[in-house]
């Protein structure tokens, strides 16, 4: 790759995103609108607004909450997943109630969890894994539902059987499944933290944000969307990342598959 | 295979009953409070008694409105603009980077903004509905104008095909399985933001009323919500797939679901 | 596990394969199949589409469980699948392990037999170099070929030093020129392992030039029709064996015999056509 296609490349890549943060900066640079004040005094806000204290007591026990609850939905999930999608009475048995309550709007749940847990850490936790499990569940089921016949009859065939093939073949076989479901899981993950937060909490992102709001605290608020935002956008990248390495092996798969 | 479908639907009849009686149970032997988990029987009871307040109908059409009206937006939005970027490869490279980057952007995050800006109304509702499900749309119209198969492009080509019949007989009938997809994700994704919005901010709706009935402590009430938005979930969901079922008759099933 | 001299290695006795659940969509597909297979034997069973050929290997892998009859493996009775079988199956595709390297896909039988970690790499490395994938195995199932595929699965049958051998129609989905390869990879590993082999094919010439014997099916419900000794000799290659006098009247006989299975005739027809009669070949159907 020579210089100019990666200059090209480059130019490509940051082009379209500087233009639209120009005619922000611009477009905003004499505003006198309280909702919407000039871009440069939002950068201007933002050490003062996220220092350490902040970030330390705020955007720390977020993310803490976010990862934990994120962790308990994936692995009940998959667990649960596992055992209901290698039984087809198991299967069919629920599907509709997994179903009905994968129709409801997770935020909906968070009144109902409050009056469980009240308002504090144990609250948010339990928002985010009985929103997020949900996906992981269901597509879990789907996946291991879904393992190939003729793998399977081998796997058999050779005596692996028990963990061996819950390790070597039903969670394999069913990984990019499971990794869709982790996916969707996430979005929904940090979609439940700040609402959870904004509805009722004492600390947090999505807490301070609504605060700054409340208070009118503009410039800080649009800070606090932007950190919010980068927080998405930098929990999208590292999951992108494990996609990658966990399913290496599909992507070459499909393309092998696709150029035949 | 008749015997094997009733099974099936049989089972699953099985199932709801079994999750009635645990709910029922629950509360009444005292595992559980009756003030965090009323029985089943009383939610039923109120959720009858919903029924019959014109206040619970006009919610219920505030949000079925919202969800509609958004929900329109982001398909026309989406659509035109992703036949347009998806059908020129300049705009495709220069858009892909920003793409990626707003996508995993928390819609939750401008929660503050809209409310600075449209207070309670409908339409801080809708920015967010629109915002979140026109992502869905895009996404998938994109891959699907990029699924075309290039022999097929190419025998189009070589008949000298009118760019409006290269639209009609080409890349339409590829790209409508990934609009319907679309579609699909995108109406559930428009469901939950508008029951979302409602709950946080207070914008009319059953999010709203849902809200409502926590603070004041009407548990029963808020439980019959609850069941309502599901119901009004999983009524979303089969009509979207009915409608996908019909709008594909035609076509071979050979798409493969794009996890968004 | 005993193999004494006399004891074949294989015995199929009277088994029997019915689907369905009773009433009219009951299929026999199986109705009595019998024979044996002695130690070091490569034996091919042939027969028309929908013979059963497929239900009886799955049987006797273990995969299936006969209605009624038994299989019975070194001695003991086959329920479910026996220790010292492997089975080399049609779709090399679906049988490899996507998300394993080739050499990780050889390895892991033996990683379930519990074997130290350098006796299964000695097994690893001598079944590829034997199959002539040495230098690919550490490339994934799908970046290589179908009939370099389907070498892996059988370097992983081998590898497992098995005492019988099943493939199933193994060679159905290659092109020709690799299926003759993969049958002189099959003779030649056969020879120098001394390893048993059930080698079911729809493919007439190939069951003659690699067994020792040809198993004649019928069409459902299936028996066998004949079991066919094939007197070649052992040296065989692809050019000289299928052009000499003695394969052409083995060939002939046996599509004779398909053809008449076709016609649903069998064994037990009043009237077996004097002309395909070779040399006396003793039909075993009891």
């Amino acid at each position: 790759m020579n210089v100019m296609t990666l200059l090209k490349k480059a130019v490509l890549l940051v082009a379209l995103p500087v233009v639209l943060l120009g005619v922000w900066w611009v477009t905003t640079a004499n505003s006198t609108d309280p909702y919407v004040p000039p871009l440069r005094e939002v950068f201007e806000t933002f050490p003062d607004t996220w220092t350490a204290d902040r970030l330390m007591n705020d955007m720390v026990p977020s993310i803490v909450r976010l990862l934990v609850g994120y962790a308990v939905a994936v692995l009940l999930g998959v667990a649960l997943g596992v055992a209901v999608g290698s039984s087809r009475t198991l299967r069919n048995i629920l599907e509709p109630v997994l179903e009905f309550f994968r129709a409801i709007p997770p935020p909906v749940l968070i009144p109902i969890v409050i009056l469980f847990a009240g308002i504090g850490h144990t609250m948010k936790v339990i928002v985010i894994v009985s929103g997020c499990i949900w996906p992981v569940l269901l597509n879990t089921v789907e996946g291991v539902r879904a393992v190939d016949d003729v793998l399977r009859d081998t796997s058999r065939c050779y005596g692996i059987g028990g963990t061996s093939r819950l390790r070597y073949l039903t969670l394999r076989s069913a990984s990019p499944q499971i990794l869709a479901g982790m996916r969707q899981a996430l979005s929904l993950a940090i979609i439940l933290m700040v609402i959870s937060e904004m509805f009722a909490a004492s600390n947090g992102l999505g807490f301070t944000v609504v605060q700054f709001q409340r208070s009118f605290a503009i410039p800080e608020m649009y800070t606090g969307i932007i950190v919010l935002g980068l927080v998405g956008i930098a929990l999208s990248l590292l999951f992108g990342l494990l996609e990658r390495r966990a399913l290496a092996w599909y992507f070459g798969l499909r393309r092998s598959q696709r150029g035949e | 295979m008749r015997n094997s479908r009733l099974a099936k639907w049989g089972q699953g009849l099985i199932g709801l009953a079994a999750l009635v009686v645990v709910l029922e149970m629950l509360p009444r032997v005292g595992l559980v409070s009756e003030r965090y988990l009323p029985p089943f029987s009383t939610m039923i009871r109120a959720l009858f008694e919903e029924l019959g307040q014109p206040d619970f109908w006009t919610a219920l059409l505030e949000s079925v409105k919202a969800w509609g009206i958004g929900l329109a937006i982001a398909m026309v939005l989406g659509v035109s603009l992703g036949l347009v970027i998806g059908s020129v490869p300049l705009l495709r490279s220069l858009t892909s980077s920003t793409i990626e980057f707003l996508r995993p952007i928390p819609s939750v995050a401008l929660i503050p903004l809209v409310v600075l800006v449209f207070g309670t109304r409908i339409q801080s509702t809708l920015v967010l509905v629109v915002y979140a499900a026109l992502w869905q749309v895009l996404i998938q119209v994109l891959y699907g104008v990029q699924d075309v198969d290039p022999v097929v492009r190419e025998t189009a080509r070589s008949f000298r095909f009118r760019p409006m019949s290269v639209v009609r007989h080409v890349v339409w009938p590829t790209a409508l399985p990934y609009i319907m997809t679309g579609f699909r994700l995108a109406a559930t994704v428009a469901l939950v933001l508008t029951i979302t919005v409602e709950l946080v901010i207070g914008s009319p709706g059953l999010g709203k009323e849902i809200a409502v009935a926590q603070s004041s402590g009407a548990v029963d009430k808020m439980y019959a919500l609850v069941i309502v938005t599901g119901f009004l979930g999983v009524l979303v969901n089969v009509l979207v797939r009915a409608l996908e079922r019909r709008t594909l008759a035609w076509h071979p099933s050979q798409r493969a679901e794009v996890p968004a | 596990m005993t193999t004494s001299p006399d004891r074949p290695m294989l015995d199929v006795r009277a088994m029997k394969k019915v689907y369905g659940g009773g009433g009219a969509r009951t299929v026999e597909a199986v109705r009595d199949l019998t024979f044996s297979v002695a130690a070091g034997e490569l034996v091919c069973v042939v027969g028309p589409s929908g013979a059963g050929k497929t239900t009886l290997l799955k049987c006797i892998a273990g995969l299936l469980e006969p209605t009624s009859g038994e299989v019975v493996l070194e001695g003991e009775k086959v329920s479910g699948p026996p220790a010292g079988m492997a089975v080399v199956f049609q779709e090399y595709g679906r049988s490899l392990f996507p998300w394993m390297t080739v050499r990780q896909n050889v390895e892991l039988p033996l990683k379930e037999k519990k074997l130290p970690k350098p006796r299964r790499e000695e097994l690893v490395d001598k079944a590829l170099s034997e199959v002539g994938l040495g230098d690919v195995h550490a490339a994934y199932p799908w970046q290589l070929s179908g009939g370099m595929q389907q070498r892996v699965a059988i370097a992983r049958a081998v590898a497992y030093e098995p005492h019988v051998l099943l493939m199933d129609e193994p060679f159905a989905a290659v092109d020709a020129q690799t299926r003759a390869d993969l049958e002189d990879l099959v003779r030649e590993l056969w020879k120098r392992l001394g390893v048993t082999i059930l080698f079911v094919t729809h493919d007439i010439d190939e069951s003659i030039y690699l067994g020792q014997r040809v198993l004649v099916l019928s069409a459902s419900p299936t028996v066998v029709m004949e079991d066919v000794t094939v007197d070649l000799p052992d040296e065989r290659d692809q050019l000289g064996t299928r052009s000499t006098k003695r394969f052409a009247e083995l060939r002939t006989h046996v599509y004779g015999q398909i053809q008449r299975a076709k016609n649903h005739h069998r064994t037990d027809s009043p009237s077996p056509a004097p002309e395909d009669d070779v040399n006396g070949a003793v039909a075993s159907t009891r």
